[in-house]
């Protein structure tokens, strides 16, 4: 059983979502659901620490070699994104049954739930598998559940946002096929391990450099990249709350991933930072997110939009992490992963609770709020802070990195702006604390109880993990270090 | 040299057309058209990549030697299937943005979700 | 000599303040009981800290590992000179301040008194934090708490003054600490490679100038507690909180734990010889006398009495970092001595402000005409102040004063004797009118009003007997303040 856990991780919340039809009872399949996304869990985590012992774990599905049977294979960085993934959706599921009564019409419940695991199932798929296609394929399989989810939100904007969603994600997926496509021209194979070994002998061909082109700019579609971000504000902002709370916190860090794996274990370092001017891009790309989406941050209304920009302003300082191309800078990035995933599933989690209870996040909402939901406001203001990067909280672990690494390149003016672009953070968020504490609750208002307890007990255990592993970083710190060190040592 | 690579002119053409009518149509069934397009173009292009000179179909047969390689054909089926399912998903959520809005034109929606706000 | 050691004291005194918000929490119905845990509290700590001193005195070495946050960098602590006197500073003001501060707000019936001294221990719990904090940063965290803790102690009322103070109060040192402060120690990690506080200095002696320059002034202004202009609008921000916060936090805890960490930085992360060649010091000397200068004569322009008290406080953290920046050993012992005599001297000035707004509710300088005979133990310990931040004898300020001259005349700095005689010349002419107004006027329109509330007067009354009372028995303070540098550290 131990052996087939890396393709159990994938099998078993794909296998579970047509049985969802089964069910017909909307709380039945919840209670389904989550024990499947809890086993993803309790998977994910013997994966983890099998490879931490262990090294790489390599499982060739059906026991054909690869490369013509497909491999999964799971080093570090993979079991800290199943990881990653697997927890936040079991955690946020949690909150699920109570919070999509109030938004999903009851005939769409269990669609809901078999959309839900299939996604999930899509993007546990794209980070374990090793062959280069199949992430093709389950990026397609997370994406195409993620528009319906999206499209299932109450409000007519979120069919709007899905459709746009959907032409933005498959020009993006597209363009990852294009790329995967010339890669296996040149090479011959689709195995990640194989095309890692055959890419240097074509290093200098026209092909590659397209190759490598479509793909990166198909990932960073993906991954909301300013200025290819344009699709999440609002698709973040008008899906169910819940499916916010869960893409906030993975589906960018998938697109992470990818990019991660195919430049540093696939590509390689050496060429996938002198094929393009990638450094310098990213670094100004991330940088100008930064500072464009935090800015934005400050004037929305709808508090979902406002954390969307906050998302992707996050994203800015993972890609920055990211082009500092050294271990301590990757370790910036995977803690930051790590670390915002669960920021943002606590804070889009208090905004479901807030939607639950007012139908609405907007400004206005929260007058008065830390009166009327002491606990979900208490929440957001812990994440907050944590966005902010205060210490003992996790926020403070990844900025500390991602401040070292900086430094240790040199990148002082790099640094600086980082500093003052976290200081937006500080903006955006003490305007919510503001109006919370300090303003009355608007007329009607004022009868709003605390939520209930099924919403409580999923965002505080999530605000507790911001707490806790800004405290105790032994697990993030060390598994973000060996994956990094795997990803500069030897190849996949 | 040009004419040799003839298929990858066709697949950049049809790439582009398509492109074309994603970005500058502003009508949401149009926009699907075009976005088949886009991605027919990529499975033409898998499969004329798969293509050996002199080769044939991949069928164990008495004195052939050479086969064309069978997997990208493969691979294209499982990408017409995702494509097909990305269609599908579009044209369902144009049908419920028409009734939502009462209107698949860009602009119009645009318009109306201004007003909203 | 105790059956608790005094490594346990240690943790004890900066967990017991914030356990004990749980008993405040509980409590909370209960006025009588709630005061009671918080007396109680601070008298457990009181007893701690002198037991501490004690132990410290007698040549032990207490310190404590608690974890490792980041490899490398632990939280710990250990007991040094300066940061004894700092913490019998508080935890002994906390006591005084606590009696006050249960006249203050039974008498003016304020709300949410729970949540007021439940921050107020937290606070309490992080400056004994950042007291004893082995390294720079242990010290940042607890640094960063006292901010957070004392926002809400900022905005106990509630209006839209208040919330705007708050937003400058968190506002500067939320930005400063995040931009400067922790650049500064990450700097100083990455080019020492630690953070401890070691005497001499961490950095080695072929630095580059340049770099430590650049240090020196992030870390000045980083530290926006010490409110060095242009980061001091804060302070008088912070004057909308009750008058016990302004008392305890804004004339001892919370400043002087800036110019505490000034003074740690420069002595321990820099090192007096270390420092000598670094140019940008003259730069920050020359910035301090000039906020000294400049917060005096706003002093004298405000008749609100609390922002005169506000600046008269930015102008006298100045003195603490000019002393500390003439890097003599004379001017360093001035300025731990002045730590001393301002927080005494300065929360008598608070604590009278506060007795004639509950008594008399006057807020302006030009409405004390004639008080002195309604309250006379009020005016008299508020003369006692004065004396004390003028620098007359017989004050504990003469003390401060006559060390820091005495440097600054070793050191033949004109400009710190120019700064000195001139400040002393403002100091006199912004206080002793208002005494001489309120013995010798008379009222202009005659409202029958007594003294405060009988605690209130006796914390005053304490405060104003032990500013003058220092100054007969100033041995032990002295001892403590000349330990603080390098060879005479008590044998560790």
């Amino acid at each position: 059983m131990l052996t087939h856990l890396p393709v159990l991780q994938v099998i078993v919340p794909l296998l579970a979502a047509p049985l969802c039809l089964l069910l017909t009872r909307s709380r039945l399949v919840w209670v389904f659901t989550l024990i499947v996304s809890g086993l993803a869990f309790v998977i994910s985590g013997l994966l983890l620490q099998q490879v931490m012992a262990t090294g790489t774990i390599i499982y060739e599905l059906g026991g054909w070699d690869a490369p013509w049977g497909i491999e999964y294979r799971i080093d570090q960085l993979n079991a800290l994104l199943l990881l990653i993934i697997s927890g936040v959706s079991t955690v946020v599921l949690m909150a699920a049954h109570t919070s999509i009564r109030k938004e999903i019409s009851p005939d769409r419940h269990s669609l809901f739930y078999i959309l839900y695991l299939l996604s999930l199932a899509g993007m546990l798929g794209i980070v374990a598998t090793a062959d280069a296609f199949n992430v093709f394929v389950f990026l397609e399989i997370s994406s195409l559940s993620a528009y319906a989810l999206i499209a299932l939100g109450k409000d007519r904007r979120a069919l709007w946002a899905s459709y746009q969603y959907l032409i933005m994600g498959t020009i993006g997926a597209t363009f990852i096929l294009i790329g995967i496509g010339l890669m296996y021209q040149m090479t011959g194979t689709l195995n990640m391990y194989d095309l890692s070994q055959r890419l240097p002998g074509v290093e200098n061909t026209r092909t590659l450099f397209t190759a490598f082109s479509f793909f990166i700019v198909g990932v960073c579609l993906k991954l909301a990249l300013f200025p290819l971000h344009l699709w999440l504000p609002n698709a973040y902002a008008y899906a169910p709350s819940i499916v916010t709370a869960f893409f906030a916190a993975t589906a960018t860090k998938v697109a992470i991933y990818l990019l991660i794996r195919f430049t540093f274990s696939i590509f390689g370092l050496s060429f996938s930072f002198t094929a393009l001017p990638l450094q310098l891009l990213f670094v100004v790309l991330g940088l100008a997110g930064v500072f464009v989406a935090s800015t934005s941050a400050i004037y929305q209304t709808n508090i979902k939009h406002l954390f969307a920009y906050s998302s992707i302003a996050q994203v800015g300082y993972m890609i920055i992490g990211f082009s500092v191309s050294t271990v301590t800078g990757l370790m910036a990035t995977l803690l930051h992963m790590f670390n915002h995933a669960l920021m943002k599933s606590a804070l889009f989690l208090a905004l479901g609770a807030v939607m639950y209870r007012f139908g609405s996040v907007k400004i206005n909402d929260f007058h008065g709020l830390g009166r009327l939901m002491p606990y979900t406001m208490a929440a957001i203001v812990v994440g907050g802070i944590s966005l902010i990067g205060v210490p003992l909280t996790v926020g403070f672990i990844s900025k500390w990195y991602l401040l070292m690494a900086l430094i240790e390149k040199g990148w002082w003016p790099v640094a600086v702006l980082i500093l003052i672009g976290s200081l937006l953070a500080v903006v955006y968020v003490w305007r919510l604390v503001e109006v919370a504490y300090f303003k009355p609750p608007v007329a009607g208002n004022e009868a709003v109880k605390e939520a209930p307890l099924s919403f409580l007990i999923p965002i505080w255990l999530l605000v507790s993990a911001n707490i806790y592993f800004g405290i105790d970083t032994r697990l993030s710190i060390q598994v973000a270090q060996a994956a990094a060190h795997s990803l500069f040592g030897v190849s996949p | 040299m040009l004419i040799g690579l003839y298929n990858y002119w066709v697949v950049v053409v049809l790439m582009m057309i398509g492109f074309y009518i994603v970005i500058a149509n502003g009508n949401l069934i149009k926009k699907i058209v075009g976005l088949s397009i886009f991605q027919t173009s990529v499975f033409i292009f898998y499969i004329s990549m798969a293509k050996v000179d002199g080769g044939t179909a991949p069928i164990l047969a008495e004195g052939i030697k050479q086969y064309s390689n069978p997997l990208p054909h493969v691979l294209i089926l499982t990408a017409i299937v995702v494509g097909i399912a990305t269609t599908a998903v579009g044209l369902a959520l144009a049908v419920r943005i028409k009734e939502a809005y009462g209107s698949i034109e860009e602009e119009e929606i645009q318009a109306k979700d201004n007003l909203d706000c | 000599m105790s059956f608790l050691s005094l490594d346990t004291m240690l943790q004890f005194s900066i967990v017991l303040p914030v356990l004990a918000t749980l008993g405040i929490v509980v409590a909370g119905r209960h006025p009588n009981l709630r005061e009671a845990v918080t007396i109680t509290t601070s008298l457990v700590l009181l007893y701690f800290v002198s037991s501490l001193y004690q132990g410290y005195e007698s040549g032990e070495t207490i310190s404590v590992q608690w974890w490792e946050l980041i490899p490398g960098l632990q939280v710990s602590f250990k007991i040094e000179a300066l940061g004894m006197m700092f913490a019998l500073i508080a935890s002994f003001l906390w006591l005084i301040t606590t009696v006050y501060a249960i006249g203050y707000m039974r008498r003016h019936n304020e709300q949410n008194q729970t949540r007021f001294y439940s921050c107020f221990a937290i606070a309490i719990g992080s400056v004994m934090g950042i007291a004893f904090a082995e390294n720079l940063f242990t010290l940042f965290i607890f640094y960063e708490i006292l901010t957070l803790s004392t926002y809400p102690l900022v905005t106990h009322s509630g209006t839209d003054e208040a919330r705007k103070g708050g937003r400058i109060y968190l506002g500067i040192l939320l930005s400063t600490s995040i931009a400067f402060f922790l650049l500064a120690i990450v700097s100083t990690w990455f080019v020492a490679g630690t953070l401890d506080f070691t005497a001499g200095g961490v950095f080695d002696a072929n630095v580059d100038l340049t770099v430590a320059g650049v240090i020196l002034v992030l870390f000045i202004f980083g530290i926006g507690k010490a409110s060095i202009m242009p980061f001091h609008r804060w302070l008088p921000a912070a004057m909308v909180a009750p008058t016990p916060v302004s008392a305890l936090l804004h004339a001892v805890a919370v400043v002087k734990a800036g110019v505490f960490t000034v003074v740690k930085v420069i002595v321990y992360i820099f090192g007096l010889d270390q420092l000598q060649n670094v140019s940008s010091s003259d730069w920050m000397l020359y910035l301090s006398g000039f906020t000294i200068i400049v917060g005096s004569i706003i002093a004298l322009r405000s008749d609100n009495l609390k922002r005169r008290l506000a600046y008269s406080t930015v102008s006298q953290l100045s003195y603490v970092i000019m002393a500390t920046l003439m890097l003599l050993p004379l001017s360093v012992t001035g300025a731990a001595l002045h730590i001393l005599a301002h927080a005494f001297g300065k929360i008598t000035l608070f604590f009278a402000a506060g007795s004639i707004y509950v008594a008399s509710h006057k807020t302006k300088v030009s409405q004390l005409n004639g008080i002195g005979r309604r309250m006379p133990w009020t005016m008299l310990a508020f003369a006692v102040g004065s004396l004390s931040i003028i620098g007359l004898p017989p004050t504990i300020g003469f003390i401060s004063k006559w060390y820091i001259v005495l440097g600054a005349m070793e050191a033949q700095q004109l400009f710190v004797i120019a700064v000195i005689i001139s400040s002393t010349l403002l100091n006199a002419s912004y206080f002793l009118p208002v005494i001489y107004a309120a013995f010798f006027k008379s009222e202009d329109q005659p409202v029958e009003h007594g003294e405060a509330p009988v605690l209130m007067v006796m914390a005053l009354t304490t405060t104003a007997a032990l500013t003058i009372l220092l100054f007969f028995y100033s041995d032990n303070a002295l001892e403590l303040a000349q330990q603080l540098l390098p060879g005479n550290s008590n044998g560790k």
